[in-house]
Parts: C-alpha cells; sequence; structure tokens
C-alpha cells in the first residue's frame, strides 16, 4: 500500500432509491444516501466533518448533477473542516480521491462524499435527446469540435469502438458478452434497473444506435444517489466495519485532453490512470480478485480492463467469450450489473459495488466471502481515474 | 435538406477555422517559429511555447482515423445514417478533425480510407466535411 493514500479507509457506503422517473428532488434522494453511508459506517452526523462530490452543482444540466455542496451542508447541518466540489479533475471519482487526500493530509477524519443524478426524470419531463445543447445554442472550448459533427457521446465513444475492433480484432459477438454478462449480475441485484433476461441473439438483433455500438451498449439513465465514506485510518476505531484500504488511486492524465486527439485510439485517459497506479502499489494485476470498471458505453469494459493492465489488449476479445468476466469468471467485472443494467450512478456505483463485495454484503451476486482486492476504473475518454481497495490493514 | 446541427459560436479566435471554408479552403493554425501545425486553436505553441502563430491554408487531403455510422435521430429533422469521423490531415502526424464523411454510402467509409475537405454552409459558420477520394 502507498504510504500516502493507505492512510485513508473506506468506513461505509449508502445508496439512495434508484430508479426511472422517481420525481423525487436531487437533495432528498441525497440525503437519503448520505444518511445511509453514515449510518452503515457507525458513525453519526455530528462525526462527518468533510464533504466532497462531483462534478459540483450544474444549474444548466440539472438531471446531470442537482445538488450542490452547500445545499448538503445546510440539509444535514454539517460542521466541516474540508469540502470539495469540481468537474475538473480525474472524472467522476475525482471527488473521492480529493476526498482521500484530505484525510491523509489531516484537514478532515470522516468526508461524506455523494454523486447524485436526477437525468431520468428530467428528460422525461423534457424530452431532450442529444447530449449536450439543442439547436438554437451556440458552443464553445473542445465540444464545439464535436457537437456539430455529432450531438451524442455514443458518437465520441464508436469511433474509439470502431478503431478498437478494428486493432484488436473484437467481434460484435464478443463485445455483446459486456452486455450479457452484465444483464445476468443485475438479475442478482435486486435494486438493479433492467431485470429481464438479455441473450446474445438479443444483443445482435438490437438496432445499432452508432457502430459498432447498439441500443444494449448504451447505459441507461436513472434517478438515484451514492454516498461513501472516506475516514482517516486512525479515525476509524470501533466502527461498525472493517476498514477498506485506499491501496493507491491515479488520476494521471499525460495524453491530448481531447475525444479526438489521443494518438492511440484504442486508449483513453484511463490507460495513463492504470500505468500510474501500478507505480503506487506493491500490489501487482494478478492480486485483484475482482474489477468494477466504468461502463457508459461497453467498449469502455475491454478498455478499462487493458487499461488496469488486467488483461491484454490482444486476448480480450477470447476472455469475454469464455466468460472471465462472469461471477463465475477468472476476473468477474460490474458485479451488480454496471451502469448497462444497473442504471448510470456515474462510477460511484462502481465504487459503491466494490466495497459491497469486499465487505461480502452482495447477496445472490456476491462473488465469494475470501475477496481482497478490488480495482475500480472510472470514466470515458478524457476523463479516467482509479484505484485499488482492499481488506489488508 | 439541410442536416439540422448545433453550430459553433464564431469568434475572433475560432473565426479562422470555421469560416475560411467560404473562399474554399480549410485553414489551421500553425507555428512561425517551429512549423508546428495547430488544433484546435491556442495563443501559444504548444511543442516551442511560441507566440507567432498564425492560420494557414492546408491542402485539405485526409485518411480516415476511425468513423462510426449513426442511426440515432438525436435532433429534429436529423438525417440518418451519417458518419460521425476522425480524419488525420495529410500536412502532420496526429492532426486531426472531427468531422462527417458526406455524399457517400456510409456502408462504404472504412479506416485508411483518403478522404478530401468539402464546406456545408450554414449562417455564419462554413463547416469542413469530408467525402471519400476515388473509388
Amino acid at each position: 500500500m502507498n504510504p500516502g493514500e493507505s492512510n485513508a479507509v473506506i468506513t461505509g457506503i449508502g445508496q439512495s432509491q434508484v430508479g426511472r422517473r422517481l420525481m423525487r428532488s436531487g437533495l432528498d434522494l441525497t440525503a437519503e444516501a448520505a444518511l445511509a453511508a453514515i449510518g452503515h459506517a457507525g458513525l453519526s452526523v455530528e462525526d462527518i466533518d468533510g464533504l466532497s462530490s462531483w462534478p459540483g452543482k450544474l444549474a444548466d444540466n440539472p438531471g446531470m448533477s442537482p445538488v450542490s455542496v452547500s445545499e448538503v451542508k445546510e440539509a444535514l447541518e454539517l460542521r466541516l473542516n474540508w469540502f470539495n466540489a469540481g468537474m475538473e479533475t480525474a472524472g467522476q471519482l475525482g471527488g473521492v480521491f480529493n476526498a482521500i487526500m484530505a484525510v491523509a493530509t489531516g484537514q478532515a477524519r470522516h468526508v461524506l462524499c455523494y454523486r447524485t443524478l436526477i437525468e431520468s426524470s428530467i428528460q422525461g419531463m423534457a424530452r431532450r435527446g442529444a447530449s449536450h445543447g439543442s439547436l438554437d445554442t451556440r458552443l464553445g472550448d473542445h465540444l464545439q469540435y464535436l457537437i456539430p459533427y455529432g450531438p451524442s457521446a455514443s458518437n465520441w465513444t464508436g469511433v474509439f469502438a470502431q478503431r478498437y475492433c478494428h486493432d484488436h480484432g473484437l467481434t460484435r459477438e464478443q463485445l455483446g458478452q459486456v452486455a450479457v454478462t452484465l444483464r445476468a449480475n443485475a438479475r442478482k441485484n435486486p435494486v438493479a434497473v433492467y431485470q429481464e433476461p438479455l441473450t446474445l441473439e438479443d444483443y445482435l438483433a438490437a438496432r445499432m444506435i452508432s457502430t459498432p455500438l447498439c441500443l444494449y451498449d448504451c447505459d441507461v439513465p436513472i434517478d438515484g444517489a451514492t454516498a461513501i465514506i472516506v475516514s482517516a485510518r486512525d479515525a476509524c476505531g470501533g466502527l461498525a466495519n472493517p476498514p477498506l484500504t485506499v491501496e493507491a488511486f491515479s488520476g494521471a492524465h499525460r495524453e491530448r485532453d481531447s475525444w479526438y486527439q489521443r494518438p492511440d485510439l484504442t486508449t483513453m485517459a484511463a490507460h495513463d490512470a492504470g500505468a500510474a497506479l501500478w507505480q503506487r502499489t506493491r500490489l501487482t494485476p494478478a492480486d485483484v480478485d475482482i474489477a468494477q470498471v466504468y461502463d457508459g458505453f461497453s467498449i469502455y469494459v475491454p478498455m478499462w480492463l487493458n487499461a488496469l493492465q488486467l488483461v491484454a489488449a490482444k486476448d480480450t476479445g477470447a476472455f469475454l467469450a469464455e466468460g472471465g468476466h462472469s461471477l463465475a469468471g477468472r476476473l468477474p467485472i460490474n458485479t451488480g450489473g454496471g451502469q448497462l443494467s444497473a442504471g448510470r450512478l456515474h462510477g460511484f456505483g462502481h465504487l459503491h459495488e466494490a466495497c459491497v463485495q469486499l465487505w461480502g454484503l452482495g447477496g445472490e451476486r456476491q462473488v465469494n466471502t475470501h475477496l481482497e482486492v478490488a480495482a475500480v476504473g472510472v470514466g470515458g475518454g478524457p476523463l479516467g481515474g482509479c484505484m485499488l481497495l482492499s481488506r489488508h490493514n | 435538406m439541410e442536416q439540422p446541427r448545433i453550430l459553433p459560436l464564431v469568434t475572433e479566435d475560432n473565426a479562422y477555422f470555421w469560416t475560411s471554408g467560404q473562399h474554399g479552403e480549410l485553414h489551421i493554425l500553425r507555428c512561425r517559429s517551429c512549423g508546428h501545425y495547430i488544433h484546435e486553436y491556442s495563443p501559444l505553441c504548444p511543442r516551442c511555447r511560441g507566440r507567432e502563430i498564425a492560420p494557414e491554408a492546408v491542402s485539405g487531403r485526409a485518411v480516415v482515423a476511425s468513423f462510426t455510422i449513426n442511426h440515432q435521430p438525436w435532433l429534429p429533422g436529423m438525417q440518418v445514417p451519417y458518419v460521425y469521423a476522425i480524419v488525420e490531415l495529410a500536412e502532420q502526424e496526429g492532426l486531426r478533425l472531427t468531422t462527417n464523411i458526406v455524399n457517400c454510402d456510409p456502408g462504404e467509409v472504412a479506416i485508411g480510407d483518403p478522404v478530401t475537405v468539402a464546406f456545408q454552409h450554414y449562417d455564419d459558420v462554413w463547416l469542413p466535411v469530408f467525402e471519400r477520394v476515388g473509388p
């Protein structure tokens, strides 16, 4: 474990009701998740002295991020020593990484980290289809070069997928095993949004969205909140759960900050973070028991497995075809169904599920009770951050 | 019928890129000190940190680095399928644009295809798009 981040541990997790068009406010969902996590950790609200989120409240995109840290502070009357929220960091887990550094440097003892989305309710009200903007808006910054030509993230990601399949020989049948396996996992997760069976035949017959990505390669927007308690190691005595050690994290980003300028289009920011991760720990990829990796689109799963050096690019198609990623496989991934079938909790769901498995709380989907190390990788394109969690102390 | 698009906001900084098509040319920023082509807009050269940079006409020739055929109509009136692509300009390794490959059967597009620039005019914007070259 790294002497810096291993001063941080995860002591509790919580999740709100998760579903489609719940028509509950973001703050209501956030409070539900936060109080669940605080209770799960064996803490009281008064113990929380840090607060962190990603990406911060987005006034012009309320489905994506409806709740500010200020609103949570006020709602729970938190007395804070440290707080943080912002988008310009290493992907969705950036808010957690900042919390890890806050407890490791003594700025806070117990940081409540949260991520809340109400995309399903907002989309249901507005019926908007494009990822960003509308025909009466004009674009600046990086998006001006993307959206005029393709207004959906499925386009920006489709070009990665096409190039990956071209260079590494990944077939639709092999990629389809991601969606099929994650649906099987979701069927063992009572709070997953999609519970109907999904076969490879269903997958191959589904309508195409942006080649080679079909409907089942795209995740599902939901309403829901996730909360994670990051604590200082020396503050976790006597709490409810054995603390989970943050062995290492990385948000390294070394190539162009762009959806189309990275030299190798079969890689993402994830690959920089993944490479740097292993320089911060004595653990090796062979020590990883399970992986929870970002699946906003299915293609990110093979890319993250490569980025974290868990499966080589040339072996990825065979690994998926053989079910290496299934609950009974060599390296179970997205054991709760991931974003493809359990819903877009936007990275925090992956971290939550890693903790569920390490604490043996997975019920019917629990891989086994001897898990020691989980890898978590979150983000797509120019966003990427990853961490290693363990039961080692 | 014109494809509906969400357009860039033309500013002093990016006008060279979005309006040079009115004269049938594609303009890309170039560093006068070291010759490096720069995309997207920046006030300095990321290679030599030089500040003498100016737009310059390029050949418009490129190769398809990757593409995707979009089937979902994301905007009202959108014509599908369309091809969203990343093309690499002939002038410099790694000098890439996002674009659409137009005036062809989307099913014919392949990675490595040579393409050449064309322009679609909307309001104050001349969007660089690309067409396949040869058979």
